[in-house]
């Protein structure tokens, strides 16, 4: 049996999370106070994903760069790939909350939207 | 002089949850005054996500949940002033703003909300020895360069502090290229949430060496290196553990404090522990019709809860400016709290109590043994809404201890928790009528015990 502390991200709490495992297999999550940690636990150990959020310039726009963000998490070890293919990437003002800025961003089904409003 | 009921200091998350309630509440006559050129306040430079769980049960960005503000507010119709610094407000109430339009002007307002949020400290104040080379930078100004400038401030960055900007920044900077050597954090845990060492240090293999600070910066134009130390528990680095770690940047996250120049000019009182003014359940200061709300009362490290805390303020704002207490109308309507809040007995038995206003004494709210403050400072039942949440924060770090609550003597609240940490706020619910169960209290006393 393997056991796995974890702190819940999920919301501020921060939660202390034990997750029991036995062959791979998730068997017992406690330390949670609501059913998100017990969510989050079991998937953190079998497959992790964060959102993404960064920033790419804007062209003609009353600001210079328009924050974004992953439109969804995306598994941990495509991070990298994200951030690289937002690399050079520029946008043309008006932009708006939730405008596609890249569409299934480095492969992962997910694509990256606007996150604020930017005026030309 | 331009008359407004209600005058908000800072168009950030506070002042426009403050400016929300308020209109809903029944004002119409309110006005925002914001320095800088957008309304959303700090929240515009946060674009990491992990805002408004509470609020929307979604996580947000700091844009978009200013958004959301924003959006409500101009539903609203709220007016507001952009690119306009508030100077100075009078105890009377009377308001000097600027800007370029206008030049200097005054408001009179009826009551005033201060929602000015807070700054970084200083590095003057970090008493780091050696010169004062370019590359140092607060956490927040260098958030404010990468995020809204797309300046990058160095390629290899050591951080001094666990708050969370430096901790949202070490992740920020390692994304786009850099590398983050080291976080060092003076005190034995981190100033920062959780969360964040996990998702923005953790996830990224970034040291955080707890009891460590900076001894010596290296370069005279351009940081070259610091070197860091353990330290004891006076604090004081311990010889022959120094590491010297080559880097071009030095990124400071030591804190915030509450910006309350305006505040102490008008003859606010101060609470020392927050930095910010002391004030009773309506989250009003010692001045009457002055609140406060968000991080200029004390540093949050949740929007959410300074939503939720403005919107209290801007009910209690209007309640006040409804009872015409400010002089400017008949001081004859009784004070109601919050009109949704109270039913009809509590609202005829506030009505009586309030003639006695003034008389009536003050519960006092004692933080103690670890507890290091709450908010708020007092209590005047007659005012209070049926349900009070206090907020406080721990000294340190205390594991599997209960946050007790006594009135006067006696223990009415008893609650444990798993870990009480420094870097969250936490929060006890009081309800009137548990309160008024004690007619004689003058005191309620919070403390972590074992
Ligand atoms: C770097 C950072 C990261 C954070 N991360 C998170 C997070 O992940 N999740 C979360 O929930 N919360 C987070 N927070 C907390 C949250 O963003 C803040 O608590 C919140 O923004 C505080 O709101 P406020 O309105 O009190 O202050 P602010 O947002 O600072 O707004 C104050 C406003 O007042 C204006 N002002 C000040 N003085 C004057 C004057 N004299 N005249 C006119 N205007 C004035 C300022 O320009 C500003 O717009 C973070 C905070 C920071 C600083
Ligand atoms: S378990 Fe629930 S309450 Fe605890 S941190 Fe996770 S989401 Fe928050």
């Amino acid at each position: 049996m393997e056991t796995r502390n974890l702190t819940c991200i999920n919301c501020p709490m921060g939660c202390a999370l034990t997750i029991e495992m036995e062959n791979g297999e998730v068997t017992s999550v406690s330390g949670n106070t609501c059913p998100r940690g017990d969510a989050y636990g079991r998937k953190e150990v079998t497959n992790p994903t964060r959102i993404v959020t960064s920033t790419v310039r804007v062209k003609d726009g009353e600001a210079d760069m328009v924050s974004v963000k992953t439109a969804q998490d995306i598994p941990k070890g495509k991070i990298f790939d994200c951030v690289r293919a937002l690399k050079g990437v520029e946008v043309q003002a008006p932009i708006h909350i939730g405008d596609v800025i890249i569409s299934n961003v480095a492969g992962t089904g997910v694509d990256i939207v606007a996150t604020r409003n930017v005026e030309r | 002089m331009k008359n407004y009921d209600i005058v908000i200091i800072g168009g950030g998350p506070a002042g426009l949850a403050a400016a929300v309630s308020a209109r809903q509440s029944g004002i119409d006559s309110i006005l925002i005054l914001e320095r800088d050129k957008e309304l959303g306040g700090i929240l515009n430079q946060c674009i990491h996500n992990g805002f408004g769980l509470h609020t929307f049960k979604e996580e947000l960005t700091g844009p978009e949940y200013a958004q959301r503000f924003i959006v409500q507010a101009k539903e609203l119709d709220i007016e507001y002033r952009l690119n306009t610094m508030v100077l100075e407000v009078g105890a009377d109430k009377v308001v000097t703003a600027m800007n370029r339009e206008d030049g200097l002007f005054l408001i009179q307002a009826k009551a005033v909300i201060l929602a000015m949020g807070c700054r970084e400290r200083p590095r003057g104040a970090l008493n780091i020895p050696g010169y004062r080379p370019a590359g140092i930078y607060s956490a927040g100004t260098a958030q404010r360069l990468v995020n809204m400038d797309g300046y990058m401030p160095g390629r290899e960055v050591v951080i001094l502090g666990s708050g969370d900007i430096g901790l949202i920044m070490a992740r920020r900077m390692t994304l786009e290229g850099a590398k983050v050597k080291v976080v060092a954090e003076l005190m034995p845990y981190s100033g920062g949430l959780k969360r964040n060492i996990v998702q923005c240090l953790d996830d990224y293999g970034i040291p955080l060496k707890l009891s460590h600070t900076v001894v010596d910066i290296k370069g005279k134009e351009r940081v070259e290196g610091v070197t860091l130390a353990q330290v004891d528990e006076k604090n004081k680095p311990i010889p022959g553990t120094e590491e010297y770690y080559a880097c071009d940047t030095l990124l400071l996250s030591v804190g915030l404090i509450p910006e309350n120049e305006i505040s102490r000019g008008m003859g606010v009182v101060m609470n020392p522990v927050t930095s910010g003014p002391r004030v009773n359940e309506s989250l009003e200061t010692n001045l009457e019709g002055v609140f406060a709300c968000g991080n200029v009362l004390h540093v949050h490290d949740l929007v959410d809860f300074v939503s939720e805390e403005a919107a209290a303020a801007g009910r209690n704002a209007a309640a006040y400016v409804k009872s015409g207490k400010d002089g400017a109308s008949d001081a004859k309507t009784p004070v109601v709290a919050a009109k949704n809040a109270v039913d009809k007995d509590t609202r005829e038995e506030m009505a009586q109590q309030d003639t006695g206003a003034g008389s009536e004494q003050e519960i006092e709210l004692v933080a103690t043994g670890g507890v290091r403050y709450t908010v708020p400072c007092t209590i005047r039942t007659s005012h209070m809404e049926d349900e009070l949440k206090v907020r406080f924060r721990v000294g340190s770090v205390y594991q599997n201890c209960f946050v007790s609550v006594y009135f006067d003597d006696e223990r009415v609240i008893h609650r444990k928790k798993m870990v009480f940490a420094p870097a969250e706020m936490e929060e006890v619910k009081l309800t009137k009528e548990q309160i008024l169960r004690y007619p004689e209290l003058r005191r309620i006393t919070f403390r972590i015990e074992e």
